[in-house]
């Protein structure tokens, strides 16, 4: 490996032997791709004509009225697929393309990106196996319907806690079998090097994009920008872009399902401890011992016990601030918001707006907040209907 | 305490290495398997520590995971589950774990307090070769030799540069993928042995899908210095948890069968 991956003393590539010539192989390709002009110019298309990008940033009228404040909402709910994890998956694809391999492997958690790796599958014409969690496979039903749609196999994984940590287990384990032929295209900024970095740097349209529309729009930069955080591409994605506006304060919100006390959540950043789990240090969710805990939250694309390594050094440095919310603020804030604006937030993304609801009266009028709404909560209606009753 | 050099040296056929989760199905059962195991002859122990997301491995291995865990296995007990196998043989014993336990427990502090239990190596699974400082010289410090792995898929270039940090023998696995018993082995492996041979003298151990006397046979007859038998034994035990106490005996049995197969090469 060219790189060590590391972010501070977070990320590396703590991997079996099989699986290190396939990440050399991977950022090797990568280092070749990112900036290669042809490259560049074909994704840029792609972004534009199949992804839909840019992305509006919309002042949320009513919502800001409702809070106080100003809330600006960067629009990746608005892309093909439904979510920002179109635009990583366009990247890795396209980098699996020029590596010429033909066959692609994800995991998922809300469906998401094994929707966005399925859509990219059959626009590549690559045979697509995801790997999804059985409980997931039963709460997204119907991302799930849309992967098999494309035409990709889904894999429902039995065992563990049968959501997004076990697809992951099981992806790596599929890939190691079949690491000659498979591309595995992961879906977060975590996992071993060189993933932290590719998905981050295919996701920096979002902040770069967003940054540009507020000097466009508002004629500055806003004084806070967020986005939920659970393996964390969102986030890093619309992040990176403002790191050197120090002025610019940057807030990721983590899960706290039942609450951070119960120990029932996905918020390592919280309350983890420092570990090493699917190839990467990061703050982790574990025992003393360092056997992995069971997570909880509503959003199935958060479910994780662990975090993005470069997540994890933006807390220690404290250049980013992270918190969390609960189920339940996250239930109420998909019905306020959708009420206020007609746009229904992804469960996942719910969890920045719920935040932003927590700051009503606490910060000054003038205050701009952007938020990343990384997804639309089509797929979560059931979930919500569900939780009602 | 027996060393791998003195037992490698004191084979004249390749060395039976079955691979055992601590505490599968309980603690006290386990024991009783191991020992059965050394009474077919075991030459070395491997010996895993459950932990919750073992990602090399296949199904068979998982469940032995969960089925120790669940019987309340932890790093203490699995301490005092190794000193009580020396207490009934001198054997080597390898552990091969993940790296995050180790991390937790503190990695110095592991390998001194294992290898004062008996542990001749420390094999991580999720730990290669790029990250080799994090943990040699403190093996080392502590006494234990060093293990890593080689895959088929490892270039003959970094084959060589893992040999150079193995003191104890090299895990060569046997083909690409995780642990599980296989009808056949691989094709992969046999020019993996001589690939390797050719560049070290570090005893070449071979382990992952190898669940048959033929296969021992085969894998001795390639040149390997030791066989690793791991899920076709641990199916053994998944497979009369309704009778635990049979199991020592079957056990047994099944490994006297290779012992017998392997001492004939």
């Amino acid at each position: 490996m060219k790189h060590s991956g590391r972010f501070g003393q977070f990320g590396g590539f703590y991997v079996p032997e099989v699986l290190i010539p396939a990440l050399e192989e991977m950022e090797q390709a990568f280092y070749k791709y990112y900036k290669d002009e042809k490259f560049v110019a074909e994704l840029n298309t792609l972004y534009k004509d199949y992804a839909g990008r840019p992305t509006p940033l919309y002042y949320a009228t009513r919502f800001s009225e409702l809070v106080g404040f100003k809330v600006y909402i960067k629009r990746e709910d608005l892309l093909h697929g439904g979510a920002h994890k179109v635009n990583n998956c366009l990247g890795q694809g396209l980098l699996a393309k020029y590596m010429g391999k033909t066959k692609l492997i994800a995991e998922t958690g809300a469906g998401q990106h094994g929707l966005a790796t399925s859509m990219i599958g059959a626009l590549f014409g690559m045979q697509t196996k995801i790997f999804m969690g059985a409980i997931d496979v039963d709460r997204q039903s119907v991302n799930v319907h849309k992967m098999k749609l494309c035409g990709a196999e889904v894999i429902s994984v039995k065992g563990g806690t049968e959501t997004l940590k076990d697809a992951i287990n099981e992806a790596l384990r599929y890939w190691t079998a079949n690491v000659t032929d498979t591309f595995y295209l992961f879906g977060t900024a975590c996992g071993p090097h060189p993933y932290p970095t590719i998905v981050k740097h295919f996701q920096t349209c979002i902040g770069t994009e967003a940054r540009a529309q507020c000097l466009e729009k508002i004629g500055k930069l806003p004084d806070i920008v967020t986005a939920c955080v659970g393996g964390g591409s969102n986030a890093i994605g619309i992040f990176s872009a403002f790191y050197d506006d120090k002025n610019v304060k940057l807030v990721g919100v983590e899960p706290a399902g039942k609450g951070i006390q119960t120990g029932k959540h996905a918020a390592p950043l919280m309350a983890g401890s420092v570990g090493i789990l699917h190839g990467t240090k990061m703050y982790l969710m574990q025992n003393k011992e360092g056997q992995i805990l069971d997570t909880e939250s509503i959003s199935a694309g958060l479910d994780y016990p662990g975090v993005g390594p470069e997540h994890c050094l933006l807390k220690d440095t404290g250049r980013a601030q992270y918190v969390a919310v609960d189920d339940k603020s996250v239930l109420d804030i998909f019905d306020i918001f959708t009420k206020c604006e007609g746009i229904l937030p992804a469960l996942e993304s719910s969890h920045s707006l719920a935040w932003v609801y927590s700051q009503k009266g606490k910060l000054p009028a003038d205050t701009i907040v952007v938020v990343n709404l990384s997804g639309r909560g089509d797929k979560d209606v059931d979930i919500v209907e569900r939780s009602r009753k | 305490m027996k060393s791998y050099k003195q037992t490698f040296a004191g084979l004249k056929h390749a060395a039976l290495i079955p691979f055992f989760v601590i505490g599968d199905p309980d603690f006290d059962t386990s024991l009783e398997i191991i020992k059965a195991a050394i009474d077919a002859g075991a030459d070395v122990l491997e010996l895993g520590i459950a932990f919750s997301d073992p990602i090399a491995d296949g199904p068979t291995i998982q469940k032995a995971d969960i089925r120790a865990l669940s019987s309340g296995i932890d790093i203490e007990k699995a301490k005092d589950f190794i000193k009580k196998v020396k207490a009934y043989k001198d054997i080597p014993i390898g552990l091969l774990m993940y790296y995050n336990l180790i991390f937790q427990y503190g990695t110095e502090k592991f390998f001194t307090d294992f290898a004062n239990a008996g542990t001749n190596s420390v094999l991580i699974a999720d730990l290669s070769i790029d990250d080799v400082d994090e943990i040699y010289t403190p093996a080392r410090k502590a006494g234990l030799d060093t293990v890593f792995m080689v895959t088929p898929n490892t270039e003959t270039e970094r084959a060589k540069k893992i040999a150079e940090k193995c003191t104890g023998f090299i895990y060569t696995v046997s083909l690409l993928g995780v642990t599980g018993g296989r009808d056949t082995l691989s094709d992969m492996i046999k020019p993996l042995i001589s690939r390797l041979k050719s560049i070290t003298d570090v005893p070449v151990c071979v382990g992952f899908g190898v669940s048959t006397p033929a296969h021992a046979v085969e894998l001795a007859k390639a040149g390997a210095d030791g066989v690793i038998i791991g899920s076709r034994i641990v199916r053994i035990i998944e497979e009369n948890l309704n009778d635990k106490k049979s199991i020592p005996a079957k056990v047994k049995s099944f490994l006297t069968q290779i012992k017998e197969a392997i001492v004939k090469v």
